[in-house]
């Protein structure tokens, strides 16, 4: 269920959305995004340029935790701005797990706005992809 | 290796000249198409990425552009890039004192300041806004930020991305 203004907490946690990626997937994000760089879909290829193997593309990373920005607030509220680093790599059929937490819950310039921590982890339990998000609530 | 406090920095004045110089713009098209295929392909579960009428419900114009998807843009075989799908370089551009070799991206943020839905025709701009250096585990590395502009055709700013490079 979409979050509400008014039961949003300082520290409250959101997600987790679990997501593993088949070959599959990267292949179709390659033609949802029209990234079709071959380290995301043909192994010989990231071999050749010293990866160990097929890698998730970041932007797909950064569109995840969109995902459970959006699925958070639902139609509730939009996201105004959401953002993360790349900090290391992910790997098809691995979990990523995606995460948040709400840092600050606040009203300016006649909008109620909630700030957010989200990140991915890997099967480490590894930050691969730490970022924030600002979401305005309806 | 020279003490680094006695090097001249890795940025020229060449590099310099270049922050806040805006390029030529190019068009991202939004339909419902890419917006279903890019939704898919995140493995989105929300209607209003595939269903008019939800969109609709949910007060949109028409479906949604997904978190992260700012649009397509036109590919034209002979301007484009073949793998990327944006527009080819036009070059390198100028280059660091000291040779870099090795690029990463760093990192992107969107920040959105309208709706953006199926049927719109975004006017992209893009500027470099800073760059910096510093010294870290890779070596000497160049942060470069730059920054799109996304305008929407009743010439509204929709959103600014800003995007991270890396090089070392």
């Amino acid at each position: 269920m979409a979050a509400n203004w008014n039961d949003v907490k300082e520290g409250q946690e959101i997600g987790p959305l679990v997501k593993n990626c088949s070959t599959q997937q990267l292949v179709q994000w390659a033609a949802g995004s029209g990234d079709f760089y071959q380290i995301h879909y043909d192994k010989d290829f990231a071999i050749g340029t010293g990866l160990k193997g097929l890698i998730v593309h970041g932007a797909l990373k950064n569109a995840f935790l969109g995902q459970l920005v959006h699925d958070w607030v639902g139609n509730n509220g939009r996201i105004k701005k959401y953002g993360c680093s790349y900090r290391g790599m992910d790997f098809p059929n691995e979990d990523v797990v995606c995460k948040g937490v709400v840092r600050k819950k606040y009203e300016q310039g006649g909008e109620k706005l909630v700030d957010l921590e989200v990140w991915t982890e890997n099967p480490q339990g590894q930050q691969t992809t730490p970022g924030s998000a600002t979401v305005v609530f309806k | 290796m020279a003490d680094t406090a006695a090097q001249e920095s890795l940025i020229t004045d060449e590099m310099r000249a270049e922050i806040g110089k805006r390029s030529q713009p190019w068009t991202c098209e939004v339909d419902k198409l890419q917006v279903r295929m890019f939704a898919r392909s995140v493995g989105h579960t929300d209607p209003i990425y595939y269903d008019l009428a939800a969109a609709k419900a949910a007060g949109y114009r028409s479906l949604p552009c997904p978190p992260g998807y700012l649009g397509t843009p036109v590919y034209n075989p002979a301007t484009s890039d073949a793998t990327f799908g944006g527009r080819r370089g036009s070059g390198p551009g100028p280059q660091p004192r000291r040779p870099l070799t090795r690029i990463l991206n760093g990192g992107t943020e969107i920040e959105y300041f309208g709706d953006i839905c199926a049927g719109d025709v975004l006017t992209a701009v893009s500027y470099t806004a800073d760059i910096v250096e510093r010294k870290g585990g890779l070596g000497e590395m160049l942060i470069t930020t730059s920054k799109t502009e996304y305008t929407n055709q009743d010439g509204k700013l929709v959103a600014v991305s800003t995007g991270t490079g890396i090089r070392y």
